[in-house]
Parts: C-alpha cells; structure tokens; sequence
C-alpha cells in the first residue's frame, strides 16, 4: 500500500484501489499515462482514474503514456492556506492545464485539464516571483514530487521548450506584490 | 378555503403542496449547544409558527455531512411520531431537493406532513470552510488529485471556475463585489443577522485575499444555526396560521456532466443552474421573467452571480452587469437574497434564502418595521438603514420567489414557491 507523508499530510492509495494504485505507480516511474477506453468505437483517454469510461460506460481500457503538456486553461492562487503545511508556501498556484492530448475533442469544450501546483523546473514549490509569470495561457509540463515507492504527485513547471504568451492573463488585482 | 382549490390537476404537482411553517435559531459564532438541542430549537419554531402540533407531524428529513443530529433523536425530544424519516449526506442545494423528496413522500402516502431541517455548528464544530479538524485528515483515494495539491476547500475547489468567468467575459472584481453590498444592505434591515454592517465595494476588494479571485469578502459567513420548515399538502395547508407558500416546482440535485470534475467538461464557467432552467421552469410553468424575488445561494459572490446568469435572468455572460446593475437590491427589479443570505445573515446550506422567500411571499418579513395589534408587520418600504429611519426589508406585493441552490459548479437545485 503506497503511504508517505507529504507536505504534513498523509496520502494513501489503498490496494484495493487499483485505477489510482496504476496511475500513480506511473507517475512514480516519471512516466505519465492515463487510461484509454478499450472500446474500438470510442478509444477516449480520461482523466482523472475512474472506473468506466464517461463517455461510452466501457470498464475495459488501457493504461497509455500520454504527453504532459499543455496550456493553463484556469487558476487559483490560494493566500490564506487552509491546510497547515501549505501556509509557508502561500501565494500557491493551483493549475488546471489542459493537454495538448486529446484537447477539444470529442466536443469543443471537453479537454482532459489535469490539476498540480505551479512548481520551479526542480519541482520546489514557486516563489511569488514565479508565481506572478504564471497565468491562463502559459505553456507547462509536467514534473513530478516523489513521495513514497509506487507514490509521486504530477506538478506542473513552466515550459522552457515553449513559445509563451506575451502575457498571460492574470486575475488584475495583485496583493502584496502577487 | 380548500374548497376552490382542485388538488388533483397539478401537473408535476405544480402547485399541490406548500411550505406552512419556518423556523431558525439565532445565528451565532459558539451556540454553546448539540446539534440535537439547535435542531430542537429550530423544528419548534416552525411549528410555533405554523401553529401545528406535534401530533400532526409524521414525517421529518434532515442532510448533513456527519455534522448533525439524525431525525429520530429530534422527532423523538419533541414528541412527534415519525411514519417517514430519512436523513441524507450532502451540504448546499439539498434543501430544495429534500422538499421535492417531502412531496414524494407524501405523495406516496407514506405521511402527510414533513419537517425538512439542517442542524449545524458550522463555526464551533465541523468549520464549513474547512479549517481546524478538517484540514488533517488523511489524504487518499479522489482527493490524491485535490486536496494534496492544497486544492480542498469550497473556495480553492470554486476558484477556477470563478477565474474562468473573469476570463471568458471580462467580470471585474467591483462589479461582484456588489453581491456582498447588497446582501449587506438587506443584512442591515435584519434583527437576525450576523452581520448587520453595511459594506462598500472599496471594503470588499481591499479586504485581505483568501484564494484569488475572492477576497475574505467574497466568502459567506460561519455560523452556528439550525433551520426547519414544513411541507404538506395543499388540502392541510389552510389549516394552519400562516398563508401557504405553495409550490410551484422544483428540481434537485441536477449535475453537469462529470458532476465534481466538471473541469473535464466545460465550459468551466458554466454551473449546474445550465441544466436545471430546463427542469424548473417546464415544472413551475413561469420562466424568470416572472420571477420577483430570488434567493440565490450565496456561499461567495461569485455564485450567486454564476446561478443568476445561467438560469436566464441575464444573458450568459453578463452576470457581472446584472449583480451591479441594481436589479438585485431592495427596491431593485428582482431583490436576491433579501436575508443578507450566506454571506451576512448566516450560513446554512441554503435553507435561510428558502425561510426568506416563505415570509417574503406571507408579507411579514421580520425586519425593523412596526407591528400592528393583530401582529402583522406594518412595512414602511424604505430600505434605509434602521438608524436612518429605514430598516424595511419586505418586497411589495411579491407574488412568485425562486430559490437557487448550490452545491458546487456541478451540482444545484431550485424551487419555485408563489403566495398561497
């Protein structure tokens, strides 16, 4: 059963649980994958795990490695942290980023938009500097916070690689300097 | 009284059950008490007010998230003998879904009459906003994709949706913050309120930021409350004190797509008040524009703007206009949230905005305004503050109300009441 602490929380993946014990086995491995319908008429990759496909009902599918990549479809941007550990890293950045993957289909507001918090290119949580680079728009990829064998959480940095919107688009009111 | 009313044709029992007596305790920050004695507290008040025994009451709902006290207990303090109790999980929007449950019920022949409640210490015990106990719990299954990532509370969970809205339209800070002045000035015109302070938009956006976009502000209030009313049957209802608020319709619980991972299915910005339009209007037969008073749910600004512009009452998009334009206030073309709602009078899971629109509907709102020697309210229809000769809060000749609960972006329900 993977359990480790992390950030004054322990997170657990019950061995009953098979979807999340695979998904995050991957992540562990540094190898994102997400699971593909089997169904031949459907094939629509999901996220986060379930266990049938949202779209046909199938229970059949296929772990598949998928690139993490994408654009900030929308934000957070938590000041008051709510959990204890979390309040030394407050402003944090709560990211939806759509993937590239799979994007607009199968109809035009569907996408798979993965969650993380806005890390530096090492995984460490950002600073309010990085923070205020971040809006709906940028380019990111994924990176990944060990946490326990069999046990990483997705994150997701800046993309070096990528072209980047002049800027993004920011809530307009900033607070203390965020 | 009943003898003109055909209680047979409702379709969709448009217009065959009625809520007849609503009740509450004060709302307080440490009600120093159980939830079984609020709860207590709250059911007698409805009954006082309904006038009605306990032996006329034979059923009794509640929904919680095991932060309560369950039917029986409360049933059995007040010596009501249940035929039909049911108590459910689930927090904002379960009011308006367990009163169209209460009808079922009853239109069952299960039992005749329901009391629905909601029992809380949202501030001194199980903190709504998620802080104290709440925040250390172990971390597993769905919530390895949420609450790990310090996305766990309502207003981190709700945010990007709120953020989206910004985006896809251009709603500014000002213009939500004025949800909070306008239920801050009904709040004034309130004896119960918990917050009775009038507030400006300067003092929404320059309060201390929570989980951007929303301001400390933006968020409703944590209170220690608990709220009834009760539901029967139109063929009762005249029986009793008060002039019924009848039913009209109602929708419960209707989800978008992926429900609580709408963010998979967007657009984001979009809430659950998409889908239910379609099921409450066709139940109710009236669409917003007759709609004259709304209670729309109101754990942050940014929902009761969100219910309000996919519900119909503006265009989509345009919620950021409709919720500053006036419309919302007293005196205003469709008053919302006349209570102060959630975010002044006191949070409880939407059941004040329903016990609202029932005194709303009778024209006995309990506000400043004198009362006469039969004990009717005498309103004044001024909405100024009471110490400016005000303290008003009825709406004149209010006729149809609608309610629009919220559980979440995903998730919502409505009812529909008009003036028995």
């Amino acid at each position: 059963m993977p359990q480790g602490e992390y950030l004054g929380m322990t997170l657990t993946v019950l061995d009953l649980d098979q979807e999340n014990l695979a998904y995050f086995q991957h992540c562990a491995d540094h190898d994102f994958h997400l699971q593909q319908c089997a169904d031949p008429d459907c094939g629509l990759i999901r996220y986060p795990p379930g266990t049938a496909c949202p779209w046909c009902s199938g229970r059949e599918f296929n772990w598949v490695p998928v690139d993490a990549r994408g654009e900030v479809h929308s934000y957070g941007e938590v000041h008051h942290a709510i959990q204890p550990a979390f309040r030394e890293r407050a402003p944090y950045m709560i990211l939806l980023v759509e993937l590239d993957t799979q994007s607009g289909v199968p109809t035009e507001h569907e996408a798979l938009r993965v969650a993380g918090n806005l890390v530096d290119a090492d995984g460490n949580f950002a600073g309010p500097d990085l923070v205020k680079q971040v809006g709906i728009g940028s380019r990111m990829r994924m990176v990944f916070a060990d946490v326990a064998d069999g046990l990483a959480l997705p994150h997701w940095t800046l993309d070096e690689d990528a072209e980047q919107p002049d800027s993004p688009w920011r809530y307009p009111q900033e607070v203390n300097g965020v | 009284m009943t003898t003109d009313i055909d209680a047979t044709a409702g379709k969709y029992l448009r217009d065959k059950y009625a809520i007849i007596g609503v009740g509450e305790t004060t709302y307080t920050r440490g009600s120093g008490m159980t939830t079984r004695a609020l709860g207590t507290w709250a059911i007698k008040n409805a009954m006082d007010d309904a006038g009605i025994p306990a032996s006329e009451i034979d059923g009794m709902m509640s929904y919680s998230g095991n932060d309560s006290t369950a039917s029986p207990m409360l049933a059995g303090d007040l010596g009501i003998r249940l035929n039909f109790y049911m108590d459910v999980q689930g927090g904002g929007s379960s009011s308006e879904a367990l009163i169209g449950l209460a009808i079922g019920a009853i239109e069952a022949g299960m039992c005749e009459t329901v009391v629905v409640f909601r029992s809380m210490n949202g501030f001194s015990q199980v903190r709504i906003g998620g802080t104290g106990a709440r925040a250390s719990v172990p971390v597993g299954g769905d919530a390895l994709h949420a609450a790990a990532y310090g996305w766990f509370s309502a207003g981190q969970n709700f945010s990007p949706t709120f953020m989206r809205h910004m985006y896809d339209y251009g709603t500014t800070p000002e213009q939500v913050a004025m949800v909070k002045v306008i239920h801050s000035e009904h709040a004034s015109n309130n004896p119960k309120a918990y917050y009775k302070q009038r507030v400006t938009v300067e003092d929404v956006v320059n309060s201390r930021m929570i989980c951007k976009p929303l301001h400390l502000l933006d968020c409703c209030v944590e209170t220690d409350n608990a709220t009834a009313l009760i539901v029967t049957s139109v063929d009762k209802a005249y029986d009793y004190a008060n002039t019924p608020a009848r039913i009209l319709g109602v929708a419960g619980r209707v989800c978008k797509p992926r429900i609580d991972m709408h963010f998979q299915h967007g657009p984001i910005s979009t809430v659950a008040g998409h889908y239910i339009k379609d099921i409450i209007y066709r139940n109710a037969g009236v669409g917003p524009e007759d709609i004259q008073c709304t209670g729309a749910y109101d754990a942050f600004t940014f929902t009761s703007m969100l219910q309000l512009e996919d519900y119909g009452f503006c265009e989509k998009g345009e919620g950021g206009d409709y919720v500053s334009s006036g419309i919302m206030r007293l005196g205003g073309e469709r008053p919302n949230n006349t209570s102060g709602g959630h975010l002044c009078e006191g949070y409880t899971h939407g059941m004040n905005m329903i016990i609202e629109n029932v005194r709303q509907l009778r024209g006995q709102v309990d506000d400043y305004c004198p009362v006469d020697g039969n004990g009717n309210k005498q309103h004044t229809f001024n909405y100024a503050e009471p110490a400016a000769g005000g303290g008003c809060r009825q709406v004149p000749d209010v006729e149809i109300t609608q309610n629009l609960g919220w559980a979440m972006p995903g998730t919502g329900s409505s009812l529909i009441m008009r003036k028995g």
